[in-house]
């Protein structure tokens, strides 16, 4: 929405304000200006010139030189032109020297204007130039009564005649104005027209607001002679106003409304198309004009679409609509989408006679979907969808045919066919402002705060506490809405500045989040970075990580309406994200990169009805330094951190496809598995373009939270000596160091410390498809000193659990 | 006796004052009070002096072992100082070599940020609430106030899972969840990520983070949402943070209002970074509309409440001048080691 501070200011006359105050001002009351233009900008000593007498430049066949009349008691000067248009006696835009124009010789815009220097042209002075209106920052799209080419020629338009020589041209051209830019939120309807942000700016600048007065006006005849009206869906078309207008006269509307016009963005037409656009703009109400003569039987219908039926809208395109949508039709034919675009088969050309006029209120929420369904939104659904207010239909006919009467556009038929069965009436709010003041927090007086709402046309009535709300404020239903009413006009920077009282509240973190705290630190602690990746992806990363085709977790949340296939499921599985990120690093040569990430990943729930399961998963990945012992050692340091001091112990048969076969663990704490690690499988790494080999481990964030205990005791320092032996021993390489492990630790008894692996060996002194792998394994017990008896009791039992296993002791 | 023990001693000081090792000064030790140095033999002959000069002799023995003594550690020192400096001298290191550093990881700017607000409203009481990310139509929209069909759904460009479920485009829905469990007072804030249907450019991107706030009390005021955003946002961006409350519209709050803050480059005389305007703004609030008590199962007479809502993202780009919210994503180490 865009609207020139001219037309505002010709409904508050008062107003005296600069474009930054208006911006300032208007945005603290809830009109938020975005910005604002110029009109003006790099314009400078730009006058209304007269030629007097044109010469042939001696020495160039494309220049004429012309004295210009530049003031209004005959002072003239000398100008060299190459424009073709100019004839002795014409009146045109000169910038003198010194001054400024809008555009450079290639037509475009310069910051600030271009300045204009006297100075000779082929020889022969010239002390200024005579301007285009692409030189004077507009265009002919704008001013389609310039010429293709040459300068702009004022008296070729007749209500320019008796213009002033050396007058200011910009004035002259309507060029001395300011645009501003709004951002309306979708509860304003009324701002969206320029009487309802002059409404508002007169509030905000405490002048009085003086809107147009329209009269109803129209002929002896009567519309309803001409045309019936007939509403099959009264729910979706509140209102339907219909008036005729016959004899009717296509030209151009005069300069004050192109003007207008322009300043909005709107490119002038014709009068008739011209005054429904500056009704649309003026009074924020959508406007139809039918051929009436393509009405079959007179007759309007306004009724649903048929499923499956095709339509031709007045850009020539075919539209596909259905039941949901509502049409415009005759008594043979749609004719127009309601409150979308009318038809082509109805479209006012320059030869109309008689035409019909439609100002209608549908049902913004259809007019909405319609508009998505059909795909096309033009600035009548645009205000339709916000829905409009019923009541302004009436008033915006009355304006658009008082217009038409005016501009001598046409013959308006009088009275009109108007279909309303519903009414609607102002609103009532109870109003309180003892309540006001409570949710302020201010301690205005009941009149002040009347008075706010009597600058904005809401009524109040004493007797009963009421605030009359006009069907145009359907914002305005409640006392909270009231308060917002006082709140901005006694100014948001007015209320005081307090913190909460009341009841202490203690602030906290959840232990899940602090539990992804430890994890950060304890990530960062050994090098890895934070990542952050999305939570969806395409479906085919389950293919680039080898996932089996029934693999579980290609069950996915799947979004209906993504932004595209590679955003399309919610992940199941942290690891796209993450070998994605590393590959980023990869390709962009980073060295020894690490990441974590903590995010969730969505599993799906029983039934498409309930919310999946989301679960929090701490992920980690590198390449370059580092080995999968690295990483085990990040997990087992975690977990100590976090206090879960049970056994860690590794399942090689994790059955991740796309880990390394021989190189991967499911990480099992006190036999329950809370993640998996290892080595990313060579093909995975290929699908990822990762040529290093890279490690992950993923922890399911809930298992751990369940498991995590800062219940810290304190247990002793040890006051007896320990005991250490080492055995090493030789076995079959299937054997694993956890399978030994679990034999020392079910074995040793109460008095087991401690045990480590110090050496493991493969080669030339061991039998082939053997290992030898050698452990130390400390004793001590508490209350006392071990004696000799206790260690080879717990040694012996441990040596038997070996051989159970087929382990023998080296030689 | 008493001379040859004078001899001694004024030997072994002659000798030890012309030592210049501490392996010089080892062997004086060793020869005059070893087991077989001259002192010693002096005091193993001691059997032959009559008993009732023994005590004498004896202590005259010992003054003279004593006397060495001290003046051998008192040159023993004075060597080993001398080894030291000597030492020291050459382990000097060209300091200005480069750091051996650890590896450490860098969190997330996006992290960091969310850390701060945290640190800020949980010193002022109030509490980290999560909820889900993929979250019923009810608690996105309907119990905020915004019915089937509602314009501003429209607005938010919502991801749909089915007609019952989306992926929430506000963090606003944890806030029914909270009101629901019916305690009060409630003082909360809920970061978390949130999803809306944008193309991903500079500015935009479908997945970003939301921090929403709630207050929720027997006569909580528009000042007092006022005043705490005032001290958040002065806490966030330094103490000389202006604010500027404008009024406008959300379906969940009335009256609502948009906060700019001074812009901290230019402080407010307006610079490139803040368009000129000098302001920037930063996040949307307002009371907790009627409705959205009522239908929470609060009274809104009795209580009213604030909420407010600030984009993560946001305030990590404004923060450390990052241009580009696509950095965020990529996880590029050289972007992540600046944090």
């Amino acid at each position: 929405m865009n609207t020139p501070l001219s037309w505002i200011k010709a409904y508050v006359p008062e107003l005296d304000c600069t474009a930054q105050e208006y911006t300032d001002a208007m945005t603290l009351t809830g009109t938020k200006v975005e910005g604002f233009e110029r009109l003006d900008a790099g314009l400078d000593k730009i006058v209304v010139g007269k030629i007097l007498k044109i010469e042939r430049h001696p020495d160039a066949t494309k220049l004429i030189v012309c004295e210009v009349q530049i003031g209004k008691d005959g002072e003239t000067t000398q100008i060299v032109t190459g424009a073709p248009n100019v004839k002795e006696g014409d009146i045109i835009p000169v910038v003198l020297d010194g001054g400024r124009v809008a555009c450079n010789h290639d037509g475009e815009k310069v910051a600030g204007g271009v300045k204009i220097k006297k100075g000779k042209l082929r020889g022969i002075e010239s002390n200024g130039m005579m301007c285009s209106i692409d030189e004077l920052g507009s265009s002919r799209e704008f001013y389609p009564e310039a010429p293709e080419n040459g300068v702009y020629v004022f008296n070729a338009n007749p209500e320019y005649d008796g213009i002033e020589i050396g007058s200011d041209a910009v004035e002259a051209l309507g060029l001395r104005d300011v645009t501003f830019e709004y951002e309306i939120t979708s509860n304003r309807v009324d701002c969206f027209g320029v009487t309802g942000i002059a409404r508002e700016a007169a509030a905000t600048f405490g002048k009085k607001f003086v809107p147009p007065i329209i009269k109803e006006t129209g002929n002896s005849e009567n519309a309803s002679d001409y045309i019936s009206v007939e509403v099959k869906d009264a729910d979706l078309c509140k209102r339907y106003v219909g008036r005729v207008v016959k004899n009717v006269k296509i030209g151009p509307s005069p300069l004050w409304m192109q003007r207008r016009l322009s300043a909005c963005g709107i490119r002038p037409i014709n009068n008739l198309v011209d005054i429904t656009n500056y009704v649309m703009e003026e009074m924020a109400q959508p406007m139809h004009a039918y051929n009436l003569d393509d009405i079959a039987g007179k007759k309007i219908i306004v009724r649903r679409a048929n499923d499956g039926e095709e339509f031709v809208t007045l850009d020539g395109m075919t539209r596909k609509v259905d039941s949901s949508v509502l049409m415009i039709c005759d008594a043979e034919k749609a004719v127009g989408i309601a409150g979308i675009m009318g038809g082509e088969n109805s479209k006012v050309t320059d030869d109309v006679n008689t035409i019909l006029l439609e100002a209608a209120c549908f049902d913004g929420t259809n007019i909405r979907l319609s508009s998505k369904k059909v795909g096309l939104r033009t600035d009548a659904s645009g205000k339709f969808e916000k829905g409009l207010d019923p009541n302004n239909a009436i008033i915006a006919m009355n304006r658009a045919c008082q217009l038409i009467e005016e501009l001598g556009a046409g013959e308006v038929v009088g009275g009109c066919v108007d279909i309303y069965p519903e009414v609607k009436e102002e609103g009532r709010v109870k109003f309180s402002y003892e309540r006001t003041n409570k949710v302020l927090g201010t301690s205005l007086d009941k009149e002040t705060m009347i008075s706010y709402f009597k600058a904005i046309d809401l009524g109040y009535d004493y007797d009963t506490d009421e605030v009359i709300v006009p069907t145009w404020r359907q914002d305005v239903n409640l006392q909270a809405d009231l308060d917002e009413e006082v709140a901005r006009f006694f100014g948001y920077e007015n209320i005081p500045t307090t913190l909460p009282s009341g009841q202490a509240t203690a602030g906290k973190l959840s232990f899940k989040l602090r539990m992804e705290g430890f994890a950060r630190d304890l990530a960062e602690q050994f090098g890895f970075s934070e990542a952050q990746t999305y939570s969806f992806e395409s479906p085919k990363v389950f293919d680039k990580l080898l996932l089996s085709a029934d693999d579980q977790l290609r069950n996915t949340v799947v979004i209906s309406n993504p932004l595209g296939e590679d955003y399309s499921v919610m992940r199941t599985l942290p690891l796209n994200g993450m070998l994605s990120s590393l590959s980023t690093n990869y390709n962009r040569r980073n060295k020894d990169v690490r990441l974590y990430e903590l995010a969730n990943v969505y599993i799906p729930g029983e039934s498409k009805d309930v919310l999946p399961d989301e679960r929090m998963q701490f992920t980690l990945g590198f390449y370059g330094a580092g080995d999968f012992f690295d990483l085990k050692g990040v997990v087992e340091e975690f977990f100590e951190k976090i206090g879960m001091k049970g056994i860690t112990t590794y399942d090689p048969k994790a059955g991740k496809n796309f880990l390394h076969p021989g190189r991967q663990a499911n990480i099992v704490y006190e036999g329950t598995v809370i993640g998996y690690l290892g080595e990313v499988h060579p093909e995975v790494l290929d699908n990822y373009n990762i040529g290093d080999r890279a490690y992950v481990a993923v922890l399911d964030m809930p298992e751990i939270v369940a498991r995590a205990n800062f219940d810290l005791k304190y247990t002793g320092i040890a006051k007896y000596p320990a005991v250490s032996r080492d055995i090493s021993m030789v076995m079959t390489k299937d054997i694993l160091a956890g399978q030994v492990e679990e034999v020392i630790r079910k074995n040793a008894g109460k008095i087991l410390e401690s045990y480590k692996l110090f050496d493991v060996y493969e080669g030339a002194q061991i039998k082939e498809g053997y290992k030898s792998m050698a452990y130390n394994i400390t004793f001590r017990a508490a209350d006392r000193t071990l004696e000799e008896a206790d260690i080879t009791n717990a040694m012996t039992k441990i040596l038997n659990g070996l051989s159970a296993l087929g382990i023998e002791l080296r030689q | 006796m008493k001379e040859r023990l004078q001899a001694i001693k004024d030997q072994a000081l002659a000798q030890i004052n012309s030592s210049d090792t501490l392996e010089k000064l080892n062997e004086i030790r060793v020869n005059i009070l070893g087991k077989k140095g001259e002192l010693t033999s002096v005091l193993k002959s001691l059997k032959d002096v009559a008993p009732e000069d023994r005590p004498a002799v004896g202590q005259l023995v010992n003054d003279a072992r004593a006397a060495i003594e001290e003046v051998l550690d008192a040159k023993k020192k004075e060597y080993e100082a001398k080894l030291r400096e000597a030492k020291l001298k050459a382990e000097t290191i060209d300091v200005t070599l480069p750091a051996k550093k650890p590896m450490l990881g860098h969190r997330h700017p996006n992290t960091i940020a969310l850390e701060e607000v945290e640190r800020i409203f949980v010193g002022m009481g109030y509490e980290v609430i999560e909820g889900p990310e993929v979250e019923y139509d009810y608690y996105n929209f309907e119990a905020l106030n915004i019915p089937a069909n509602h314009p501003a759904k429209d607005e938010q460009d919502t991801f749909y899972i089915n007609s019952n479920i989306v992926l929430r485009t506000q963090t606003s829905s944890v806030q029914v969840h909270e009101m629901e469990k019916g305690k009060l007072p409630i003082r909360m804030i809920a970061p978390g990520r949130v999803y809306r249907s944008d193309e991903v450019d500079a500015t935009h991107s479908p997945s970003f983070h939301q921090i929403e706030g709630l207050v929720i009390d027997k006569n909580v005021t528009f000042a007092d949402l006022k005043g705490t955003l005032a001290e958040f946002v002065k806490e966030l961006f330094g103490s000389e943070t202006k604010v500027k409350f404008r009024p406008h519209h959300f379906p969940f709050t009335e009256p609502s209002a948009e906060m700019d803050v001074s812009c901290f480059k230019c402080g407010g005389s307006g610079c490139r970074f803040c368009k000129g305007s000098g302001w920037i703004e930063i996040l949307g609030c307002g009371m907790v509309h009627p409705n959205v008590l009522k239908m929470s199962g609060i009274d809104p007479e009795e209580y009213t409440g604030f909420a407010f809502g600030v984009g993560l993202e946001r305030i990590a780009l404004l923060k450390y001048e990052i241009d580009d919210m696509r950095l965020l994503y990529e996880n590029d180490t050289r972007f992540l080691k600046q944090f």
